[in-house]
Order: C-alpha cells, then sequence, then structure tokens
C-alpha cells in the first residue's frame, strides 16, 4: 500500500496538462502526501468539485493504493478559493 | 450500493443538522483525519452526530460512493456534503466553515 511520488504527479499532470503540480511525502513512507494543484480547469468549480477533479484523475487509487493525500487547490490566474 | 445501506445513510443525513461519517467516534477517533475534523466541531460547539463508519463495511464502503468522494471523513450540514478533512479545515481557517454555519442558520460558538 504505496505509490510512488513521481507517478502520483504524472497521473495528475496528465489530466491537469497546464497544471503546477507539488507533492510532498509528508512521513518519507511513500503513503502520506500532501499535493497542491493549481490549474485553469479549476475555474468556476466549487471547492468540492475541483478535489473530485483531482480524485478522479488519480483513477480510484486515492483510498487504496494511495491512503493520505492532503489535498489543496487553486486556480491558475485566479484567486483562491 | 445496497437500498439498506443507502436508506440508513439518508435517515442520518435527514436527521442530524450535522452529521459527520468518521472513522471512530467523535469521543474517541479512530483516525487522526476524523479527529481533525471532530475537533473543528468540538471547537465551533455545534451539536453534531458522529456516524461511525468502522461498524459496517457496507457503511464504509457505501458512503464513499454515496457521496462520489474516495475518503473518510466525510461532512454533511442540513443535507449538503461539505467535504472532507481538507477542505473543512481549510473552510475553518478562512472562515468559510463559519460563513456556512450562519448560511444554514445554525449556532456555534463565535
Amino acid at each position: 500500500m504505496a505509490m510512488d511520488l513521481k507517478e502520483i504527479e504524472r497521473l495528475i499532470k496528465e489530466t491537469f496538462r497546464d497544471a503546477t503540480v507539488e507533492i510532498e511525502d509528508l512521513a518519507g513512507d511513500g503513503n502520506h502526501y500532501s499535493a497542491t494543484v493549481i490549474s485553469s480547469q479549476f475555474q468556476g468549480k466549487s471547492k468540492i468539485e475541483q478535489h473530485k477533479m483531482v480524485y478522479k484523475s488519480l483513477k480510484g487509487k486515492m483510498g487504496n493504493e494511495l491512503h493520505a493525500l492532503a489535498l489543496k487547490t487553486r486556480e491558475k490566474n485566479g484567486s483562491t478559493s | 450500493m445496497d437500498q439498506q445501506v443507502k436508506d440508513l445513510i439518508t435517515n442520518e443525513i435527514n436527521d442530524n443538522e450535522i452529521c459527520l461519517f468518521m472513522k471512530g467516534t467523535p469521543e474517541a477517533p479512530q483516525c487522526g483525519f476524523s479527529m481533525a475534523v471532530a475537533n473543528i466541531l468540538k471547537v465551533l460547539e455545534v451539536k453534531f452526530k458522529g456516524v461511525n463508519v468502522l461498524e459496517s463495511q457496507n457503511l464504509r464502503e457505501g458512503i464513499k460512493e454515496y457521496s462520489e468522494w474516495p475518503t473518510i471523513p466525510q461532512l454533511y450540514v442540513k443535507k449538503e456534503f461539505v467535504g472532507g478533512c481538507d477542505i473543512v479545515k481549510e473552510m475553518f481557517e478562512n472562515g468559510e466553515l463559519k460563513n456556512l454555519l450562519d448560511q444554514k442558520s445554525i449556532s456555534y460558538k463565535k
């Protein structure tokens, strides 16, 4: 039950091509990450929708192989929402 | 998801203005993320129902499908899905959570 940081980044960027993605391995165990995703695709979406979009990009790994991903999403060129 | 689980979830959400699906109970959370959200609600001194998803595997999987959300905890306020730990924490820190409670006419500790 672990997942490589690069793999998380790759999956997110596959969906959010313009995104700035910052991922941190919080515990150094390949299981607890934080991610900040900044993308123009979030414009006009609620926070829940934004997070759902990221979870979707991870193709079902969230909650399975990936135990913990503290998530922050921001609109690119926009204010925080 | 079977109808029984779906009904159970719907009833909890309908019967409790603030309903937190969590691992463990508000008194004894079994996961740090669930604890974080329970603690926020405690700080705000709002009355909430903690539903322990560890009591039933069907419920644990069912709530994910119900909310289309892959993780637990999950917070509902007046039947509206608010989010999981990250969103609730962020909303608490930037004041949006209090705004939401105001909008929904739920009293909390100012």
